[in-house]
């Protein structure tokens, strides 16, 4: 549990929205936090109750499986009260405006809105028209926080830290959010993130967020301690980012061959869902020793208990006045 | 790259030549030690010493010997359109004109945007151990111009450069990104200039001989803007581009202050853009139909001034073959573009014998010049380079006639044109691939 009066320094924000701008401790508050929860989740009885009587609505414009599972059993295994809410098909559809879905939310007294929506500053309009705290699930190509955090507790539990790695980030950093959240943290953290990836999926001005841009991945892997492959979101593809799969594979995708350039012991993660034989090869993707993607999904659980329970800690303590 | 012989080449000596070598900037009496399909040595006075007593001895007798040419664009019809030129017709006619490595344009059918097509055109050209031949790959799949070929595979099997051939990529969003992808790989992209929406119908320059003939125009300005555009798209990108066959005295004024600026852009234009004018349609002669349009006096004055001051830095044969059935027509219907392989050497020439440019300048536009802009190891004499050579006489006159051309197509814009420059023999690999029968 967090003390009553160190939570609010500890993490003074009333939403959750991004990593950019974020402190180094801060960060390192939300990792302990997170740790805590780890084990817990191992445990027969993962229950707590330090959101008892907190609502907590998953709020998802754009489709999800994992982040909002994540999100729904962070929410009940610490006793608050979940409801997941997939706006893709309801309201949105009779033409409501995304504020309007805010209000209508917040008249019925939500503690925790947990949101996902595909453009970008969606979240941070909806947490402007709330009384209850926002966690930014995802945000078009802008931020995916949680993501970076259970990223970085991954790479922290696995190589005991963060400052001073060498981390890579392959592929289309253009249209990721989780890349852009994973560069804040990572270089505000004290490791040096690349990128590698054809010029056409390099969003523009990239050197400017603090990194290294590579357009060959042997030479980006290069003493690499961390390879992350992201997903080719041909979805959001409007136009021509790269001529084939097999094109994009054979220069971009990573095997045994391409991996033998970063650090032999480098580990391989990807935020999911993998397009096995696009990005990676099932081979690497599977690799029992270097390979965490699983234990990504593992510690996502974890972070989302610990940024609910600390939201939920900032906001006003539940009396009858203000029920 | 040539086919393999029963007898070894050895060591052949071209003695009592005139030397010329752009890349070394060299021109004087010397010769070349030619050492199986390499050059062992060359230079001026190379045999002042003596001849070897081992080697095949080849007398010059006093005639220009230089890099064999390099031509960056030509048209070869093969596979597709074998009516009008097959490999082994251009093949003749390129080693006739001196040519011994050659890019070919994609626009063939089907065209060169798969690497099976590259591996194809590229295995035929070996095959017939004749002039060199290198695919281009196309930049959009079908040439349609739409979506992006696959640029780094046809590169990683051979395709040297990129182009979607006569046609432009009207789409500035897709050349925005072929640019871009094609920087992630160094890849240089050429470019034909040409808004297709201010060319639709026309089939001559735009002006007053258009009126006069009633022939629709294409406005100068239909290549002025893509160029303006492009070099726009280059400095947002850090693309590497080529303008291919420019023609108009602006074109080169947009191109001279984008390379003042830095920007990776280069150019070349084809013969009959500076030695023709509109002039030469004349009576609705289709051999003069050309793409883009045979401009004025003025821009054709502007590309010898552009040549001479290197703004244009090479020059191409744009060779395209065209059979009677495809000229024989009525202006507007018969099809664009004229032969150029065996006239690419002579009609350079006419810029040295003009007083343009100097002897070595007008060879360096066709030899180290587009070999350096391809990053190819051809055009220069250096040990170890291939032996690729010609032997001509830059001053000997010829008339450029349909029975002395040995492309399969016959349609020279320059037909009936006394011209200098006469090619003796052609060396490819150590080889003789052709000699003029005197």
């Amino acid at each position: 549990m967090i003390s009553g009066d160190t939570a609010t320094t500890d993490f003074p924000h009333r939403h959750l929205l991004g990593i950019e701008g974020l402190t180094p401790a801060e960060i390192t508050f939300l990792l302990d936090r997170s740790e805590t929860y780890v084990e817990q989740n191992r445990q027969t009885d993962k229950k707590r109750s330090v959101l008892r009587g907190r609502t907590v609505i998953n709020l998802f414009f754009e489709a999800s499986t994992r982040t909002r599972t994540s999100f729904e059993l962070a929410g009940k295994r610490l006793g608050g009260d979940v409801i997941n809410m997939s706006i893709s098909g309801s309201s949105i559809k009779k033409g409501e405006t995304l504020v309007d879905t805010a209000m209508t939310l917040n008249a019925m007294h939500p503690d925790v809105l947990v949101v996902r929506h595909a453009d970008s500053g969606a979240v941070k309009l909806l947490s402007e028209k709330v009384n209850c705290a926002v966690i930014n699930a995802g945000d078009g190509s802008h931020e995916h926080p949680t993501q970076a955090l259970l990223d970085a507790l991954t790479i922290r539990r696995r190589l005991g830290r963060l400052a001073g790695l060498q981390v890579a980030i392959c592929g289309d950093v253009l249209h990721s959010r989780v890349a852009r959240s994973n560069i804040h943290l990572l270089t505000t953290m004290g490791a040096r993130v690349r990128l590698i990836a054809p010029k056409t999926l390099i969003p523009y001005a990239a050197e400017r967020l603090g990194v290294e841009v590579f357009h060959d991945m042997a030479e980006g892997l290069k003493d690499c301690d961390i390879v992350m492959m992201l997903r080719l979101q041909q979805e959001r593809m409007k136009s021509n980012y790269f001529p084939s799969v097999r094109e994009y594979f054979t220069y971009f995708g990573l095997d045994y061959e391409m991996l033998a350039h970063a650090k032999p012991d480098a580990l391989i993660m990807h935020p999911g869902p993998m397009n096995r034989g696009v990005e990676i090869d099932s081979e690497v993707a599977d690799d029992f020793y270097r390979s965490v993607i699983r234990e990504q999904v593992e510690m996502g659980v974890a972070v989302r208990m610990a940024a609910l329970e600390i939201l939920a800690h900032n906001l006003e303590p539940l009396t009858e006045t203000n029920l | 790259m040539a086919v393999k012989l029963d007898e070894p080449l050895g060591r052949v000596a071209y003695v009592n030549a005139r030397i010329l070598d752009p890349a070394e900037g060299w021109d004087g009496p010397g010769g070349v030690l030619t050492e199986g399909e390499k050059i062992a040595a060359a230079g001026p006075g190379l045999f002042d010493g003596g001849r070897p007593d081992d080697a095949k001895i080849i007398d010059c007798q006093g005639a220009c010997l230089a890099p064999g040419l390099v031509d960056i664009r030509a048209h070869l019809g093969e596979p597709g359109e074998e009516q009008k030129e097959t490999l082994a017709s251009a093949g003749r006619a390129a080693t006739a004109g001196g040519v011994t490595s050659l890019l070919c344009l994609p626009d063939t059918n089907p065209c060169i945007d798969d690497m099976s097509v590259v591996e194809f055109v590229a295995r035929r050209a070996r095959l017939l151990g004749l002039t060199k031949v290198y695919p281009y790959g196309a930049v959009t799949k079908e040439l349609a111009g739409k979506e992006i070929a696959e640029l780094k595979l046809l590169r990683d099997s051979g395709a040297l450069a990129f182009t979607d051939g006569t046609r432009t990529i009207a789409d500035p969003l897709v050349l925005r990104q072929a640019l871009s992808y094609a920087s992630t790989f160094g890849l240089v992209i050429c470019h034909q200039a040409e808004e297709p929406s201010l060319a639709e119908g026309g089939v001559m320059n735009l002006g007053e001989n258009s009126t006069r003939l009633g022939l629709a125009g294409i406005p100068r300005e239909a290549e002025i803007i893509i160029i303006e555009r492009d070099v726009r798209l280059v400095e947002m990108t850090g693309g590497r581009l080529h303008f291919v066959n420019v023609s108009t005295a602006e074109s080169v004024d947009v191109i001279r202050r984008a390379k003042d600026r830095g920007l990776p852009v280069t150019c070349d234009t084809a013969p009959p853009y500076f030695a023709l004018n509109e002039h030469a349609i004349g009576d609705y002669r289709t051999f003069a139909k050309l793409t883009p349009p045979l401009r004025d006096e003025n821009d054709r004055q502007a590309m010898v001034q552009a040549i001479a001051d290197g703004v244009i830095d090479c020059v191409a044969s744009d060779h395209t073959p065209q059979d009677e059935e495809s000229k024989r027509l009525p202006f507007a219907q018969a099809a664009s573009g004229g032969i150029g392989l065996e006239t690419l050497l002579p009609m350079t020439l006419e810029l040295y014998h003009n007083g343009h440019v100097s002897l070595l300048k007008a060879l360096d536009l066709v030899t180290r010049a587009p070999a350096t802009l391809m990053a190819m190891d051809a055009g220069h004499l250096k040990p170890g380079a291939p032996a690729d050579l010609v032997l001509f006489d830059p001053d000997r006159s010829w008339k450029v006639s349909s029975d002395v051309l040995h492309s399969k197509s016959k349609n020279s814009p320059f037909d009936g044109r006394p011209v200098q420059g006469m090619v003796l023999r052609t060396v490819i690999d150590g080889r003789t691939v052709h000699t003029h029968e005197a």
